[in-house]
């Protein structure tokens, strides 16, 4: 079988720190797996994480990596972008990291429509620090910071997202592994911010605590609950519990920032280098 | 030479910051150093730089960190309340290594304080402001051709120890107004981007330390595939969980500073030749200070100044021998006391040590120094 992925991986950073049954391989394997259809240069493309269980990802990609701090992964990666428009800037955050300690760079991210790809390893918990409750930890369900069950509302990141300017929002899961590439691959394609939700199985500190079954239980529940964009939008209100949606959820044309801002250095009566 | 201008504090900055080769700028709008983005706004596209106006504080350090490690060198600018939402990140440059200039233009704190009052209360916060330990490099200019000259040498100094330097100014530098000349750019020594000795084929590692205990970092983009991190990490750059890399690493950030202490302590003397008192001042407060010192030799005390240009690190050596010289010292500062115990320190019980301090959104008036000069003559007494 040929893994011809395997040369995006620094291999004596291997094995990864991920608990067994963990989804964040899977959606790494992915980001390689669209970079490779691409035919992105290992030299010209940059990994950008923030901080928790997703962003350690960061370190065993062999291309230059930046392993930010806690929620900043999009500042660093506009500095980045804008510093060198020429690199493909992808950045790599989770639920917390993102929605949370994140979320007003997330949303203002979106709003300059910066040319990032942005995948968010959804674990629906902070998975670093034990299994606290999250922004996208459900309704009802329990973490070491919310053991009766989590009262506080959900964020869709992917409405926040869209509603924010980003211009591409999709969402797949770690068991749909091939449309998840390839909701990563659109994202790439796009000129500006494109936010891709990838469900991910967490069963130490989220399915443990929920009672949710081994990884591949965990797993099952994604294909029986996710529901894909078009059949969605057909679908019944009152089907619609316990399902969400995958597949491109958004998508506009709209001018990236680095982009526009060479209008400016014209403007100014600047070259553009 | 150059054609003399009318020139504020915070433009001189910024211009100074081009000079040196800023090209990028992020920044968040706060009083009083709003007017060093609004220069960078206009003039970064104009030479094919950019700026950008972040959402936050903290993004704005994010942004300039993000353009640095993409090889462009950047500024950010600020007053007390944005430097503290900036802490988290000037010590993840200080850790990851990555050359920034942070402009801190001081304003009366805590808190939103006296928006937005002359004071020198970030003394403290430049040195300590972020959590762990780290070393750190903070200018002070008392006039806005040294405002110019400060930034020139903060992106410099940023570049060759690949740290954060901040850029201490204050209210009254920032929006002073003075006649300049600025220096030719022929005239202007600037310290390039440090580049890999190898390559990766021979064995580059991104935090191999040169000679001079600073690494020579990769851009991205330079076909390095290094990887960057917040955590301790060794050569390689990738975190390690080791007592000894631990000691190490924070060792070698705190001694490529300290090898180079003597060369990066500026301080000025003005009368000091047969000084037997002395006033120590820096920023806005040592224009007043200077007043007071040439008004007290008109009444013919034997009293000389000390100048700091660089607040951090603090000029031990420079203060230890004027300890041994004079009968006491007298620090000014727009503050309830912050560099003074910098000075006790140094001067370790040598000689007399005396506090003028004033933290009421006022400046100093040079007839309030005199008054501590007198004292402090008077050894101690009204």
């Amino acid at each position: 079988m040929e893994r011809s992925y395997e040369k995006y991986f620094r291999q004596n950073r291997l094995p990864h720190l991920w608990c067994p049954g963990c989804g964040n391989g899977i959606a790494m394997k992915a980001i390689v797996q669209a970079i490779e259809k691409k035919g992105l240069s290992q030299d010209n493309t940059v990994i950008v994480s923030g901080i928790g269980c997703s962003s350690r990802a960061s370190g065993y990609m062999d291309f230059d990596t930046l392993h930010t701090a806690h929620g900043r992964a999009i500042p660093f990666a506009t500095g980045i972008k804008l510093a060198n428009p020429e690199l493909n800037v992808i950045v790599i955050t989770g639920d917390g990291d993102c929605t949370a300690i994140g979320g007003n760079h997330f949303i203002h991210g979106c709003r300059r429509n910066i040319d990032l790809t942005v995948v968010l390893f959804n674990n629906n918990i902070y998975g670093m620090t034990g299994g606290q409750a999250s922004p996208m930890t459900p309704l009802g369900k329990k973490a070491t910071t919310a053991p009766y069950g989590s009262i506080d509302r959900t964020f869709d990141a992917a409405r926040l997202a869209e509603a924010a300017g980003a211009t591409y929002v999709a969402r797949s899961t770690a068991y749909h592994v091939q449309h998840l590439t390839d909701m990563i691959v659109q994202g790439l394609d796009n000129q500006g911010f494109s936010f891709i939700e990838a469900m991910v199985q967490c069963p130490t500190a989220y399915g443990r605590k929920n009672k949710m079954g081994s990884a591949a239980d965990m797993m099952k529940d994604m294909q029986e609950s996710a529901v894909m964009k078009a059949a969605w939008d057909k679908l019944a209100a009152d089907k619609k519990e316990h399902k969400f949606p995958i597949g491109v959820l958004y998508k506009e044309d709209g001018l990236d920032y680095a982009t526009a801002y060479e209008a400016v250095i014209e403007t100014a009566g600047g070259k553009n280098k | 030479m150059t054609e003399a201008r009318l020139m504020q504090g915070n433009e001189a900055c910024a211009e100074g910051a081009i000079a040196a080769g800023v090209s990028f700028f992020g920044g968040y709008p706060i009083t009083p150093s709003t007017e060093i983005a609004e220069g960078m706004a206009k003039m970064l596209p104009a030479i094919g730089g950019k700026f950008v106006q972040m959402e936050d504080e903290i993004a704005s350090m994010g942004v300039v960190l993000g353009a640095s490690l993409a090889g462009k060198k950047a500024l950010t600018a600020s007053s007390g309340p944005g430097i503290s939402l900036k802490q988290e990140l000037i010590g993840y440059a200080a850790c990851a290594e990555i050359p920034v200039v942070i402009v801190n233009v001081q304003r009366v704190g805590p808190s939103t304080g006296q928006p937005t009052a002359p004071s020198q209360g970030d003394v403290m916060q430049a040195r300590w402001g972020t959590h762990g330990d780290h070393p750190m490099i903070a200018l002070s200019p008392w006039s806005v051709r040294e405002a110019y000259d400060a930034a020139v040498m903060a992106v410099n100094y940023s570049e060759r120890f690949r740290t954060p330097v901040i850029l201490l100014m204050d209210e009254i530098i920032g929006h002073l107004r003075e006649k300049v000349v600025l220096p030719e750019a022929k005239d202007i020594k600037i310290y390039p981007r440090r580049k890999p000795a190898c390559s990766r084929a021979e064995g580059y590692q991104p935090y191999t330390p040169d000679k001079d205990l600073v690494p020579n970092v990769a851009n991205f983009g330079e076909g390095y595939h290094i990887h960057v991190t917040g955590l301790i990490h060794d050569e390689t750059g990738f975190p390690v969980g080791s007592p000894k890399i631990t000691e190490e690493a924070i060792d070698r950030l705190h001694q490529k500073i300290e090898i180079a202490r003597d060369e990066i302590t500026h301080t000025e003397e003005y009368f000091m030749d047969d000084a037997e008192y002395a006033v120590i001042a820096f920023g806005g407060t040592a224009r007043t200070a200077y007043e007071a010192v040439k008004n007290a030799r008109a009444k013919g005390q034997k009293v000389g100044m000390v100048r700091l240009m660089t607040i951090w690190p603090f000029a031990d050596k420079i203060v230890k021998a004027l300890a041994a010289k004079v009968k006491g010292i007298l620090v000014a500062e727009l503050n309830y006391g912050q560099l003074v115990h910098e000075v006790e320190r140094a001067v370790a019980g040598k000689c007399d040590v005396q506090l003028c301090a004033k933290y009421n959104m006022e400046i100093f008036e040079p007839q309030e120094i005199e008054s501590g000069i007198d004292k402090l003559c008077a050894g101690g007494k009204d």
